[in-house]
């Protein structure tokens, strides 16, 4: 059996006195596209917050590669230099990972913290702005993008570093129908790659689009997991955990009534 | 109007400003076809020439300068009347106010009902004083206003200024526009949810509201992309990426720089 990408045990996590994690177990293998369903609040960001090594847990252990994920051992260069150029995180506001005066500049950051030589990051860098279509954009300030834009260029300015893990933060949220079936696209090409891709969501549409396995979040624990269209059939946990609701719609035949079930949209 | 309304009227006025800015950097003029290193070196000479000369027509021939580039830099004068001249004036003559009334010298004029005298001297001191201060002004609005920020800063890197800061400044300017959008929304909604005028302590009360929630904001925000950062590679150093390219044209304008901040430097000692 593979080492796990990041085997995550008996986990906890909190904000102030609000717990975000408890307790939490799960493993994610290698080259696995995962999605991370929960409500608003059930621990799904704080878990990839601790996957990228940006907070720590107060309890448990966090594993990378077999490897424990600490704040200890992230101040050892080596391994830092290492964990960043395998991970990349895309946040789930843009404006978060926008913080450099242009597009060209912003896609270049990553490369140029990992000291790669200039030559290469310009070619790099030019090479993902074609890829993510928006080298039209390169000299545009973060600020007079679109959200779809910025969305955009996050994903460009993580993907420049090739890594082997890509932690996704609600990668639809916010946008346009057009923006998010293009993001969705590009999320269906990762299938069947080396990749190991890590989406949290609460848009049962793109599950079954972006991910092999999910596991369902309540409160910060893992209620459930397996594969997307097993557990979509499950409505009453569906329902139970927030993921979908019951409400009123009118059929063409003029009947009216209420049921708790999925949505899918045609663009 | 009220000042949630006169608030808003500023942030839109700012961002108003801001984006013309933008707009004339990516025009088609002199001093935006010029490599953003030559722009910055050739105007710091002028603006020390400016500020070391004594002669009022020394000083004066260097504002024609500014003149003359804005007008090819296609920087309306009318603009630069309304967002430097005036308000340069304004600041800069109530110090150099007195200097007439102070300086000894001879006597030009004598001010009705006080009696008090004007010196030749005095006035060309304060007149000095504002011609000098309208110049560097000019000069300095011209280089922000025909060259991108991004570029601007890239420059000031180029040209010595520490990374650190570069990078700060560059980083302020960005989320500046967000904090602003920010606060915008958040007063259009409160005017959304307004009937009638505040009375002075509310209005004190929701302008300290205001401002708490967009500090609580700004330091969520700083956290947040410190991890974006930190993310992405950042260890404590900052690296840039320098990419600039000169062309004869350039070279040409450097040259013209350098030979008029020379000669304003030697006919202005």
């Amino acid at each position: 059996m593979p080492v796990p990408v990041f085997d995550v045990r008996e986990v906890t996590f909190r904000y102030h006195q609000l717990t975000a994690l408890d307790r939490l177990n799960l493993a994610i293998e290698p080259g696995k596209r995962v999605a991370l369903l929960g409500a608003n609040g059930s621990g799904k960001s704080t878990l990839l917050r601790i996957l990228d090594g940006l907070v720590f847990p107060e309890k448990g252990l966090v594993t990378f590669c077999g490897e424990s994920l600490t704040a200890e051992r992230l101040q050892d260069p080596d391994f830092t230099y290492e964990f960043r150029r395998r991970v990349g995180l895309v946040f789930q506001n843009p404006d978060t990972q926008l913080f450099s005066p242009t597009v060209f500049d912003e896609v270049a950051f990553g490369p140029l913290q990992l000291q790669w030589p200039k030559e290469k990051i310009r070619a790099q860098v030019e090479q993902m702005l074609e890829v993510m279509k928006i080298t039209h954009l390169k000299d545009r300030s973060p600020h007079h993008l679109s959200t779809g834009e910025k969305k955009h260029v996050t994903l460009a300015s993580v993907l420049v570093l090739d890594p082997e893990v890509l932690l996704l933060d609600e990668p639809t949220a916010a946008l346009d129908p057009k923006s998010a079936s293009q993001m969705i696209d590009f999320l269906i090409g990762l299938r069947g790659g080396a990749k190991t891709v890590v989406t949290t969501t609460h848009d049962l549409d793109i599950v079954e689009d972006v991910a092999d396995h999910c596991f369902i979040f309540q409160t910060g624990r893992v209620v459930a997991e397996g594969a997307p269209a097993d557990l979509l059939r499950e409505t009453s946990l569906l329902e139970q955990t927030n993921l979908v609701h019951a409400h009123r719609h009118v059929h063409t035949s003029g009947e009216t009534h209420s049921h708790p079930h999925l949505h899918s949209h045609q663009h | 109007m009220n000042f949630v309304e006169r608030t808003l009227a500023g942030f839109v006025n700012a961002m108003e400003r801001a984006l013309y800015a933008e707009e004339l950097a990516k025009a088609d003029g002199l001093l935006q076809r010029l490599d953003p290193r030559i722009k910055v070196i050739g105007i710091l000479a002028l603006v020390v020439a400016a500020a070391m000369a004594h002669k009022l027509w020394v000083i004066g021939a260097v504002f024609a300068i500014a003149l003359i580039l804005a007008v090819y830099s296609r920087v309306s004068p009318a603009i630069l009347a309304k967002r430097v001249w005036l308000p340069v004036l304004l600041f800069t003559g109530i110090i150099a106010l007195p200097a007439p009334l102070v300086i000894s010298g001879r006597e030009v004029w004598r001010l009705p009902w006080l009696d008090w005298p004007l010196t030749a001297q005095g006035l060309a001191s304060a007149s000095c004083l504002v011609t000098r201060v309208e110049t560097a002004a000019t000069l300095s609005v011209l280089l922000v206003l025909c060259t991108p920020w991004s570029r601007v800063l890239k420059a000031l890197r180029v040209l010595g200024v520490p990374v650190v800061f570069v990078v700060i400044l560059g980083m302020a300017y960005r989320y500046i526009f967000l904090l602003l959008e920010s606060a915008h929304d958040m007063l259009e909604s409160r005017r959304s949810r307004m009937v009638g005028e505040l009375e002075g302590p509310e209005r004190r009360r929701v302008a300290a509201a205001s401002v708490g929630v967009l500090i609580s904001k700004t330091l969520q925000m700083s956290g947040d992309v410190y991890g974006a950062m930190l993310a992405r590679g950042f260890r404590g150093e900052v690296y840039v990426l320098d990419d600039f390219k000169t062309a004869t044209l350039d070279w040409i304008m450097l040259t013209v720089f350098v030979a008029l901040a020379s000669g304003a430097f030697y006919c202005g000692r």
